[in-house]
Protein backbone atom coordinates (compact mmCIF):
# COMPACT_ATOMS: atom_id res chain seq x y z
CA UNK A 1 0.00 0.00 0.00
CA UNK A 2 0.65 3.61 -0.36
CA UNK A 3 -0.02 3.91 2.88
CA UNK A 4 2.33 2.98 6.35
CA UNK A 5 -0.76 1.99 7.86
CA UNK A 6 -2.70 -0.10 6.10
CA UNK A 7 -5.92 1.04 7.09
CA UNK A 8 -5.14 4.95 7.45
CA UNK A 9 -7.69 7.12 9.52
CA UNK A 10 -8.98 10.02 7.26
CA UNK A 11 -6.76 13.04 8.40
CA UNK A 12 -3.53 10.29 7.01
CA UNK A 13 -5.07 10.31 3.37
CA UNK A 14 -2.29 11.43 0.75
CA UNK A 15 -3.49 15.00 -1.03
CA UNK A 16 -6.28 13.98 -3.38
CA UNK A 17 -5.47 10.13 -2.37
CA UNK A 18 -2.66 10.18 -5.09
CA UNK A 19 0.09 7.28 -4.77
CA UNK A 20 3.25 9.10 -3.35
CA UNK A 21 5.51 6.53 -3.75
CA UNK A 22 6.55 4.05 -6.88
CA UNK A 23 6.18 0.53 -6.96
CA UNK A 24 2.86 -0.13 -4.91
CA UNK A 25 1.91 -2.95 -6.58
CA UNK A 26 4.69 -4.62 -5.44
CA UNK A 27 3.74 -4.32 -1.87
CA UNK A 28 -0.42 -4.76 -2.97
CA UNK A 29 -0.80 -8.16 -3.39
CA UNK A 30 -4.09 -8.79 -6.13
CA UNK A 31 -3.97 -12.39 -6.84
CA UNK A 32 -6.52 -13.17 -3.71
CA UNK A 33 -9.64 -12.97 -5.69
CA UNK A 34 -8.68 -15.59 -7.82
CA UNK A 35 -10.98 -19.09 -7.86
CA UNK A 36 -8.99 -20.90 -10.07
CA UNK A 37 -5.18 -21.11 -10.83
CA UNK A 38 -3.63 -21.80 -14.46
CA UNK A 39 -1.27 -25.36 -13.87
CA UNK A 40 1.12 -26.18 -16.63
CA UNK A 41 1.92 -29.82 -18.11
CA UNK A 42 5.27 -28.75 -18.79
CA UNK A 43 6.00 -32.21 -21.00
CA UNK A 44 3.18 -31.20 -23.68
CA UNK A 45 4.48 -27.35 -23.53
CA UNK A 46 6.71 -25.86 -26.44
CA UNK A 47 8.40 -22.76 -24.84
CA UNK A 48 6.23 -20.70 -27.28
CA UNK A 49 5.36 -17.93 -25.04
CA UNK A 50 1.62 -17.46 -25.79
CA UNK A 51 0.60 -17.69 -22.47
CA UNK A 52 2.95 -14.85 -21.29
CA UNK A 53 2.01 -12.70 -23.97
CA UNK A 54 -1.60 -13.17 -23.63
CA UNK A 55 -1.93 -12.53 -19.85
CA UNK A 56 -3.29 -9.97 -19.43
CA UNK A 57 -1.66 -9.17 -15.98
CA UNK A 58 1.91 -9.70 -17.17
CA UNK A 59 2.34 -11.89 -14.52
CA UNK A 60 3.36 -14.92 -16.40
CA UNK A 61 7.14 -15.46 -16.71
CA UNK A 62 9.53 -18.11 -18.39
CA UNK A 63 11.48 -19.40 -15.03
CA UNK A 64 15.24 -20.61 -15.40
CA UNK A 65 14.15 -23.85 -16.96
CA UNK A 66 12.61 -22.17 -19.86
CA UNK A 67 9.23 -23.35 -18.97
CA UNK A 68 6.26 -20.42 -17.95
CA UNK A 69 4.82 -19.94 -14.77
CA UNK A 70 2.20 -17.55 -13.19
CA UNK A 71 2.93 -15.29 -10.49
CA UNK A 72 0.05 -16.16 -7.94
CA UNK A 73 0.36 -13.11 -6.01
CA UNK A 74 -1.15 -11.56 -9.16
CA UNK A 75 -2.57 -13.95 -11.37
CA UNK A 76 -6.82 -13.07 -11.16
CA UNK A 77 -7.51 -16.36 -12.53
CA UNK A 78 -9.11 -14.79 -16.01
CA UNK A 79 -8.12 -18.31 -18.15
CA UNK A 80 -6.72 -16.95 -21.40
CA UNK A 81 -3.99 -18.67 -21.13
CA UNK A 82 -4.90 -21.82 -21.49
CA UNK A 83 -7.65 -20.64 -23.98
CA UNK A 84 -4.93 -19.36 -25.62
CA UNK A 85 -2.66 -21.98 -25.38
CA UNK A 86 -1.64 -23.81 -28.67
CA UNK A 87 -0.87 -26.87 -27.42
CA UNK A 88 -3.66 -27.17 -24.82
CA UNK A 89 -0.38 -28.03 -21.97
CA UNK A 90 -2.29 -25.69 -19.52
CA UNK A 91 -5.23 -26.22 -17.08
CA UNK A 92 -7.58 -24.15 -14.61
CA UNK A 93 -7.51 -25.82 -11.21
CA UNK A 94 -10.05 -24.75 -8.64
CA UNK A 95 -8.82 -23.09 -5.69
CA UNK A 96 -9.92 -24.60 -2.77
CA UNK A 97 -10.27 -23.06 0.86
CA UNK B 1 -5.45 52.12 -12.11
CA UNK B 2 -8.35 50.25 -12.95
CA UNK B 3 -10.48 52.02 -16.17
CA UNK B 4 -14.32 52.36 -16.31
CA UNK B 5 -15.27 50.96 -19.22
CA UNK B 6 -18.17 49.41 -21.90
CA UNK B 7 -17.57 46.23 -22.56
CA UNK B 8 -19.54 42.53 -22.87
CA UNK B 9 -19.72 40.86 -19.93
CA UNK B 10 -17.97 37.74 -22.10
CA UNK B 11 -15.42 39.37 -23.26
CA UNK B 12 -14.66 41.10 -19.65
CA UNK B 13 -14.06 37.49 -18.11
CA UNK B 14 -11.47 36.80 -21.10
CA UNK B 15 -9.97 39.60 -20.58
CA UNK B 16 -10.07 39.07 -17.11
CA UNK B 17 -8.47 35.10 -17.86
CA UNK B 18 -6.04 37.02 -19.53
CA UNK B 19 -4.90 39.10 -16.47
CA UNK B 20 -4.47 36.05 -14.05
CA UNK B 21 -2.33 34.37 -16.61
CA UNK B 22 -3.86 31.28 -17.03
CA UNK B 23 -1.30 28.75 -18.62
CA UNK B 24 -4.40 26.38 -20.41
CA UNK B 25 -7.77 26.92 -21.21
CA UNK B 26 -9.46 24.06 -23.04
CA UNK B 27 -12.85 24.34 -23.63
CA UNK B 28 -15.76 23.91 -26.23
CA UNK B 29 -18.09 26.46 -27.28
CA UNK B 30 -21.72 26.36 -26.34
CA UNK B 31 -23.97 29.31 -26.32
CA UNK B 32 -24.53 31.42 -24.23
CA UNK B 33 -20.80 31.20 -22.90
CA UNK B 34 -19.63 30.87 -26.59
CA UNK B 35 -18.11 34.70 -26.48
CA UNK B 36 -15.74 33.91 -23.38
CA UNK B 37 -14.08 30.99 -25.55
CA UNK B 38 -14.06 32.94 -29.02
CA UNK B 39 -12.44 35.72 -27.25
CA UNK B 40 -9.64 33.76 -25.33
CA UNK B 41 -8.62 31.45 -28.45
CA UNK B 42 -8.32 35.01 -30.16
CA UNK B 43 -6.00 36.11 -27.60
CA UNK B 44 -3.76 33.21 -27.94
CA UNK B 45 -4.09 33.41 -31.33
CA UNK B 46 -2.64 37.10 -31.15
CA UNK B 47 -0.43 36.65 -28.71
CA UNK B 48 -1.38 38.65 -25.95
CA UNK B 49 -1.94 35.11 -23.95
CA UNK B 50 0.71 32.90 -23.57
CA UNK B 51 -1.13 30.02 -22.85
CA UNK B 52 -2.17 26.52 -24.56
CA UNK B 53 -5.55 26.68 -26.22
CA UNK B 54 -6.70 23.22 -26.68
CA UNK B 55 -9.55 23.06 -29.02
CA UNK B 56 -11.07 19.98 -27.94
CA UNK B 57 -14.84 17.86 -29.64
CA UNK B 58 -16.61 17.57 -26.12
CA UNK B 59 -16.87 18.97 -22.65
CA UNK B 60 -16.30 15.52 -21.58
CA UNK B 61 -12.70 15.87 -22.89
CA UNK B 62 -12.50 19.56 -22.19
CA UNK B 63 -12.94 18.80 -18.34
CA UNK B 64 -10.61 15.80 -19.02
CA UNK B 65 -7.48 17.72 -20.72
CA UNK B 66 -7.98 20.12 -17.65
CA UNK B 67 -7.81 17.69 -14.80
CA UNK B 68 -4.54 16.44 -16.98
CA UNK B 69 -2.93 20.00 -16.99
CA UNK B 70 -3.72 21.18 -13.77
CA UNK B 71 -2.54 17.90 -12.02
CA UNK B 72 0.90 19.07 -14.61
CA UNK B 73 0.79 22.31 -12.76
CA UNK B 74 -0.47 24.81 -15.02
CA UNK B 75 -2.99 26.95 -14.30
CA UNK B 76 -6.44 26.29 -16.08
CA UNK B 77 -9.31 27.56 -17.02
CA UNK B 78 -12.70 26.50 -18.86
CA UNK B 79 -16.03 27.49 -19.44
CA UNK B 80 -19.36 26.25 -20.40
CA UNK B 81 -23.03 25.84 -20.02
CA UNK B 82 -26.10 23.81 -19.70
CA UNK B 83 -25.87 20.56 -21.84
CA UNK B 84 -21.81 21.27 -22.00
CA UNK B 85 -21.71 21.24 -18.29
CA UNK B 86 -24.53 17.84 -18.05
CA UNK B 87 -21.32 16.29 -20.63
CA UNK B 88 -18.78 17.26 -18.12
CA UNK B 89 -20.68 15.57 -15.27
CA UNK B 90 -18.63 12.90 -14.69
CA UNK B 91 -15.26 14.32 -14.68
CA UNK B 92 -16.54 17.32 -12.09
CA UNK B 93 -16.01 14.66 -9.54
CA UNK B 94 -12.72 13.72 -10.55
CA UNK B 95 -11.34 17.21 -10.41
CA UNK B 96 -12.50 17.99 -6.99
CA UNK B 97 -11.61 14.10 -5.52
CA UNK B 98 -7.97 15.13 -7.20
CA UNK B 99 -8.25 18.55 -5.86
CA UNK B 100 -7.19 19.94 -8.72
CA UNK B 101 -8.07 23.86 -8.62
CA UNK B 102 -9.95 24.32 -12.37
CA UNK B 103 -11.61 27.48 -12.25
CA UNK B 104 -14.75 27.67 -14.69
CA UNK B 105 -16.90 30.20 -16.19
CA UNK B 106 -20.62 28.65 -16.15
CA UNK B 107 -23.35 30.70 -18.06
CA UNK B 108 -25.97 29.19 -17.01
CA UNK B 109 -28.99 28.36 -19.04
CA UNK B 110 -31.70 25.84 -18.87
CA UNK B 111 -31.27 22.10 -19.92
CA UNK B 112 -33.44 20.93 -22.83
CA UNK B 113 -35.73 19.33 -23.33
CA UNK B 114 -37.61 21.05 -25.01
CA UNK B 115 -34.54 22.46 -26.52
CA UNK B 116 -33.83 25.51 -25.20
CA UNK B 117 -30.48 27.72 -25.35
CA UNK B 118 -31.85 30.74 -22.14
CA UNK B 119 -30.96 31.32 -19.14
CA UNK B 120 -32.03 29.45 -15.57
CA UNK B 121 -30.24 27.55 -13.09
CA UNK B 122 -31.26 23.75 -14.35
CA UNK B 123 -27.81 22.98 -15.16
CA UNK B 124 -25.79 24.01 -11.98
CA UNK B 125 -28.49 23.02 -10.03
CA UNK B 126 -28.06 19.35 -11.26
CA UNK B 127 -24.34 19.60 -9.78
CA UNK B 128 -24.67 20.78 -6.58
CA UNK B 129 -22.63 17.50 -5.32
CA UNK B 130 -19.65 17.24 -7.20
CA UNK B 131 -17.44 18.71 -4.60
CA UNK B 132 -16.69 22.34 -6.09
CA UNK B 133 -16.75 25.53 -4.60
CA UNK B 134 -20.04 27.44 -6.62
CA UNK B 135 -20.60 31.10 -6.22
CA UNK B 136 -23.28 32.94 -8.10
CA UNK B 137 -22.89 36.64 -9.57
CA UNK B 138 -25.63 39.16 -10.54
CA UNK B 139 -23.61 41.26 -12.96
CA UNK B 140 -20.74 41.43 -15.04
CA UNK B 141 -18.27 43.28 -12.78
CA UNK B 142 -19.06 40.08 -10.14
CA UNK B 143 -18.31 38.15 -13.29
CA UNK B 144 -15.17 39.57 -13.61
CA UNK B 145 -14.44 40.57 -9.93
CA UNK B 146 -14.96 36.91 -9.19
CA UNK B 147 -13.41 35.22 -11.90
CA UNK B 148 -9.96 36.68 -10.60
CA UNK B 149 -10.78 36.31 -7.25
CA UNK B 150 -11.76 32.41 -8.40
CA UNK B 151 -7.97 32.06 -8.92
CA UNK B 152 -6.83 32.59 -5.69
CA UNK B 153 -9.22 30.53 -3.59
CA UNK B 154 -9.23 27.73 -5.97
CA UNK B 155 -5.25 27.42 -5.51
CA UNK B 156 -5.33 29.04 -2.19
CA UNK B 157 -3.09 25.58 0.13
CA UNK B 158 -5.91 25.18 2.06
CA UNK B 159 -8.61 24.80 -0.31
CA UNK B 160 -6.78 23.42 -3.72
CA UNK B 161 -10.85 22.80 -5.01
CA UNK B 162 -12.23 23.45 -8.53
CA UNK B 163 -14.46 26.51 -8.69
CA UNK B 164 -17.43 27.28 -10.42
CA UNK B 165 -18.45 30.89 -11.23
CA UNK B 166 -22.17 30.86 -12.19
CA UNK B 167 -23.16 34.09 -13.96
CA UNK B 168 -27.08 34.01 -15.75
CA UNK B 169 -26.75 33.02 -19.58
CA UNK B 170 -27.25 35.96 -21.95
CA UNK B 171 -28.50 38.15 -18.96
CA UNK B 172 -25.36 38.73 -17.91
CA UNK B 173 -22.80 36.94 -20.22
CA UNK B 174 -23.97 38.73 -23.53
CA UNK B 175 -24.79 42.26 -21.61
CA UNK B 176 -22.32 45.14 -22.33
CA UNK B 177 -21.99 47.50 -19.63
CA UNK B 178 -20.30 49.84 -17.81
CA UNK B 179 -17.35 48.25 -15.12
CA UNK B 180 -14.35 48.48 -14.11
CA UNK B 181 -11.26 46.36 -15.50
CA UNK B 182 -8.96 45.44 -13.51
CA UNK B 183 -5.04 46.28 -14.44
CA UNK B 184 -2.62 44.02 -14.35
CA UNK B 185 -0.44 45.26 -11.95
CA UNK B 186 -3.32 44.81 -9.22
CA UNK B 187 -3.88 41.71 -10.50
CA UNK B 188 -0.44 40.52 -10.16
CA UNK B 189 -0.49 42.16 -6.63
CA UNK B 190 -3.68 40.17 -5.58
CA UNK B 191 -3.06 36.64 -6.90
CA UNK B 192 0.53 35.20 -6.13
CA UNK B 193 2.03 32.44 -8.81
CA UNK B 194 0.60 29.19 -8.94
CA UNK B 195 2.22 26.96 -6.36
CA UNK B 196 0.42 23.44 -6.65
CA UNK B 197 0.11 20.76 -3.42
CA UNK B 198 1.56 18.07 -5.65
CA UNK B 199 1.81 17.74 -9.51
CA UNK B 200 2.69 15.47 -11.76
CA UNK B 201 6.70 15.34 -12.19
CA UNK B 202 9.32 12.50 -13.85
CA UNK B 203 11.74 13.72 -10.92
CA UNK B 204 9.14 12.95 -8.28
CA UNK B 205 6.49 10.19 -9.37
CA UNK B 206 3.22 9.99 -7.97
CA UNK B 207 0.33 8.39 -9.34
CA UNK B 208 -2.78 10.85 -9.62
CA UNK B 209 -6.47 9.34 -9.72
CA UNK B 210 -5.89 5.61 -8.63
CA UNK B 211 -8.66 3.16 -7.42
CA UNK B 212 -9.81 4.32 -4.09
CA UNK B 213 -11.11 0.57 -2.37
CA UNK B 214 -14.10 0.25 0.16
CA UNK B 215 -11.79 0.19 2.82
CA UNK B 216 -10.18 3.86 2.04
CA UNK B 217 -13.39 5.40 0.02
CA UNK B 218 -15.62 6.41 2.85
CA UNK B 219 -12.41 8.35 4.12
CA UNK B 220 -11.75 9.85 0.51
CA UNK B 221 -15.45 11.21 0.74
CA UNK B 222 -14.94 12.74 4.32
CA UNK B 223 -11.37 14.48 3.61
CA UNK B 224 -14.03 15.90 0.42
CA UNK B 225 -16.89 16.80 2.71
CA UNK B 226 -14.26 18.55 5.43
CA UNK B 227 -12.57 20.35 3.13
CA UNK B 228 -15.39 21.96 1.06
CA UNK B 229 -17.01 22.56 4.46
CA UNK B 230 -13.79 24.44 5.61
CA UNK B 231 -13.11 26.25 2.64
CA UNK B 232 -15.45 28.72 4.04
CA UNK B 233 -12.74 30.60 6.11
CA UNK B 234 -10.56 31.20 3.38
CA UNK B 235 -13.78 32.46 0.84
CA UNK B 236 -14.55 34.98 3.54
CA UNK B 237 -10.83 35.82 4.18
CA UNK B 238 -9.76 35.83 0.57
CA UNK B 239 -13.03 37.96 -0.65
CA UNK B 240 -11.47 40.64 2.19
CA UNK B 241 -8.00 40.79 0.45
CA UNK B 242 -9.88 41.03 -2.93
CA UNK B 243 -11.72 43.95 -1.53
CA UNK B 244 -8.49 45.71 -0.06
CA UNK B 245 -6.63 45.49 -3.91
CA UNK B 246 -10.09 46.57 -5.86
CA UNK B 247 -12.13 48.61 -2.97
CA UNK B 248 -15.06 45.54 -3.94
CA UNK B 249 -16.29 43.60 -1.15
CA UNK B 250 -18.14 40.56 -1.69
CA UNK B 251 -19.78 37.98 0.82
CA UNK B 252 -21.11 34.79 0.73
CA UNK B 253 -24.75 36.52 1.39
CA UNK B 254 -25.55 39.95 1.20
CA UNK B 255 -28.96 41.48 2.05
CA UNK B 256 -30.91 44.30 0.52
CA UNK B 257 -32.77 46.64 2.47
CA UNK B 258 -33.26 43.60 4.95
CA UNK B 259 -32.63 45.27 8.78
CA UNK B 260 -36.42 46.20 9.34
CA UNK B 261 -37.98 44.27 6.98
CA UNK B 262 -41.33 42.05 7.74
CA UNK B 263 -40.82 40.08 4.60
CA UNK B 264 -37.58 38.73 2.76
CA UNK B 265 -37.35 37.30 -0.59
CA UNK B 266 -34.40 35.12 -0.97
CA UNK B 267 -32.84 35.21 -4.62
CA UNK B 268 -29.64 33.87 -6.71
CA UNK B 269 -28.32 35.61 -9.44
CA UNK B 270 -29.05 38.34 -11.61
CA UNK B 271 -32.78 38.30 -10.39
CA UNK B 272 -31.55 40.02 -7.29
CA UNK B 273 -30.54 43.21 -9.41
CA UNK B 274 -34.75 43.62 -10.88
CA UNK B 275 -36.03 42.66 -7.36
CA UNK B 276 -34.03 45.48 -5.60
CA UNK B 277 -36.05 47.77 -7.93
CA UNK B 278 -39.05 45.95 -6.91
CA UNK B 279 -37.89 46.34 -3.06
CA UNK B 280 -37.49 50.04 -3.86
CA UNK B 281 -40.68 50.71 -4.93
CA UNK B 282 -42.24 48.81 -2.15
CA UNK B 283 -40.82 50.49 0.70
CA UNK B 284 -41.69 53.66 -1.42
CA UNK B 285 -45.54 52.96 -0.83
CA UNK B 286 -44.51 52.33 2.58
CA UNK B 287 -44.25 48.25 2.62
CA UNK B 288 -41.50 46.85 4.68
CA UNK B 289 -39.89 44.24 1.94
CA UNK B 290 -36.33 43.14 1.70
CA UNK B 291 -33.95 40.76 -0.04
CA UNK B 292 -31.30 38.04 0.82
CA UNK B 293 -29.17 37.50 -2.53
CA UNK B 294 -27.56 34.05 -1.76
CA UNK B 295 -23.96 34.14 -3.47
CA UNK B 296 -22.11 31.46 -2.13
CA UNK B 297 -23.98 27.96 -3.07
CA UNK B 298 -21.27 25.40 -1.90
CA UNK B 299 -19.86 25.51 0.83
CA UNK B 300 -23.64 26.31 1.87
CA UNK B 301 -23.20 29.88 4.66
CA UNK B 302 -25.18 28.66 7.02
CA UNK B 303 -24.43 30.86 9.22
CA UNK B 304 -24.61 33.84 7.06
CA UNK B 305 -27.86 32.60 5.83
CA UNK B 306 -29.52 32.89 9.89
CA UNK B 307 -27.94 36.18 10.29
CA UNK B 308 -29.22 37.78 6.89
CA UNK B 309 -32.66 36.11 8.19
CA UNK B 310 -32.38 37.41 11.31
CA UNK B 311 -35.79 36.89 13.22
CA UNK B 312 -38.00 37.15 9.96
CA UNK B 313 -41.31 35.47 10.42
CA UNK B 314 -41.93 34.82 6.19
CA UNK B 315 -39.39 34.38 3.85
CA UNK B 316 -40.12 33.81 -0.07
CA UNK B 317 -37.34 31.73 -2.40
CA UNK B 318 -36.94 31.78 -5.78
CA UNK B 319 -35.61 29.12 -7.44
CA UNK B 320 -34.76 28.60 -11.20
CA UNK B 321 -35.16 25.29 -11.55
CA UNK B 322 -37.48 22.28 -10.71
CA UNK B 323 -36.76 19.27 -9.09
CA UNK B 324 -39.45 17.15 -10.94
CA UNK B 325 -41.19 15.18 -8.35
CA UNK B 326 -39.44 16.16 -5.61
CA UNK B 327 -39.37 19.36 -3.32
CA UNK B 328 -40.16 21.41 -5.94
CA UNK B 329 -37.42 24.16 -5.88
CA UNK B 330 -33.89 22.84 -5.15
CA UNK B 331 -32.66 26.14 -3.23
CA UNK B 332 -35.91 26.63 -1.26
CA UNK B 333 -35.44 22.63 -0.06
CA UNK B 334 -31.94 23.59 1.13
CA UNK B 335 -32.78 26.38 2.94
CA UNK B 336 -35.19 24.54 4.85
CA UNK B 337 -33.09 21.83 5.17
CA UNK B 338 -31.10 24.30 6.87
CA UNK B 339 -33.84 25.75 9.04
CA UNK B 340 -34.84 22.61 10.51
CA UNK B 341 -34.79 22.04 13.98
CA UNK B 342 -34.13 26.41 14.87
CA UNK B 343 -36.45 28.28 16.63
CA UNK B 344 -38.68 30.68 15.60
CA UNK B 345 -37.60 30.07 11.90
CA UNK B 346 -39.70 31.66 9.32
CA UNK B 347 -42.59 30.22 6.95
CA UNK B 348 -41.26 29.72 3.92
CA UNK B 349 -42.81 30.48 0.33
CA UNK B 350 -41.61 28.50 -2.96
CA UNK B 351 -41.77 30.39 -6.02
CA UNK B 352 -40.11 28.97 -9.33
CA UNK B 353 -39.33 32.25 -11.93
CA UNK B 354 -37.81 32.69 -14.85
CA UNK B 355 -37.42 28.60 -16.18
CA UNK B 356 -35.33 28.91 -20.04
CA UNK B 357 -35.60 32.62 -20.25
CA UNK B 358 -39.07 33.83 -19.01
CA UNK B 359 -38.05 37.41 -17.86
CA UNK B 360 -38.77 38.10 -14.17
CA UNK B 361 -40.31 41.62 -14.19
CA UNK B 362 -40.66 44.01 -11.35
CA UNK B 363 -44.65 43.03 -11.68
CA UNK B 364 -44.03 39.65 -10.88
CA UNK B 365 -41.60 40.50 -7.53
CA UNK B 366 -44.40 42.35 -6.54
CA UNK B 367 -47.17 39.41 -6.39
CA UNK B 368 -44.95 37.37 -4.92
CA UNK B 369 -44.31 40.26 -1.86
CA UNK B 370 -48.19 40.22 -2.02
CA UNK B 371 -47.83 36.06 -1.35
CA UNK B 372 -45.46 36.81 1.60
CA UNK B 373 -47.29 39.50 3.33
CA UNK B 374 -50.64 37.44 2.69
CA UNK B 375 -48.78 34.04 4.18
CA UNK B 376 -47.75 36.97 7.15
CA UNK B 377 -51.49 37.57 7.84
CA UNK B 378 -52.90 34.06 7.55
CA UNK B 379 -50.42 31.68 8.61
CA UNK B 380 -50.13 29.50 5.77
CA UNK B 381 -47.95 28.50 3.58
CA UNK B 382 -49.19 28.51 0.12
CA UNK B 383 -48.43 25.53 -2.30
CA UNK B 384 -45.18 26.14 -4.95
CA UNK B 385 -45.78 29.19 -7.05
CA UNK B 386 -45.27 28.74 -10.70
CA UNK B 387 -44.91 32.25 -11.41
CA UNK B 388 -45.93 33.66 -14.48
CA UNK B 389 -47.73 30.23 -15.47
CA UNK B 390 -50.76 30.42 -17.90
CA UNK B 391 -53.14 28.37 -16.48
Amino acid sequence: MAYQNARPKWTELAVGTAVTCPGSSRATKTGDWRSARPVWTNEHCVKCGVCVIFCPEGCIQFQADGYPTADLDYCKGCGICPHECPTGCIRMQDEVE
Amino acid sequence: MEKRIGIEASIAIAEAVGLCDADVVAAYPITPQTHIVEHLSEMVADGHLDAAFVPVESEHSAMSVCCGTSAAGARTFTATSSQGLALMHEILYIASALRLPIVMSVANRAISGPINIWNDHSDVMVERDVGWVQIFCENGQEAVDLTIWAFRLAEDPRVSLPIMVNFDGFIVSHMVEPLFMPDREMVKAFLPPFKPLQRLDIDNPISMGPVGIPDIFTEAKQVQQHLLTQAYQPIVETLGEFAKVFKRQYKPVETYRGDDADVLLLTMGAIGETAMTAVDQRRAKGDKVGLVRLRLWRPFPFEDLFRALGRIPVLGVIDRCISFGGPVGPVACEVKGALYGRKDHPLVVEFVAGLGGRDVTVTDFDKMFDALFEAKRSGKVPAPVLVGLRE
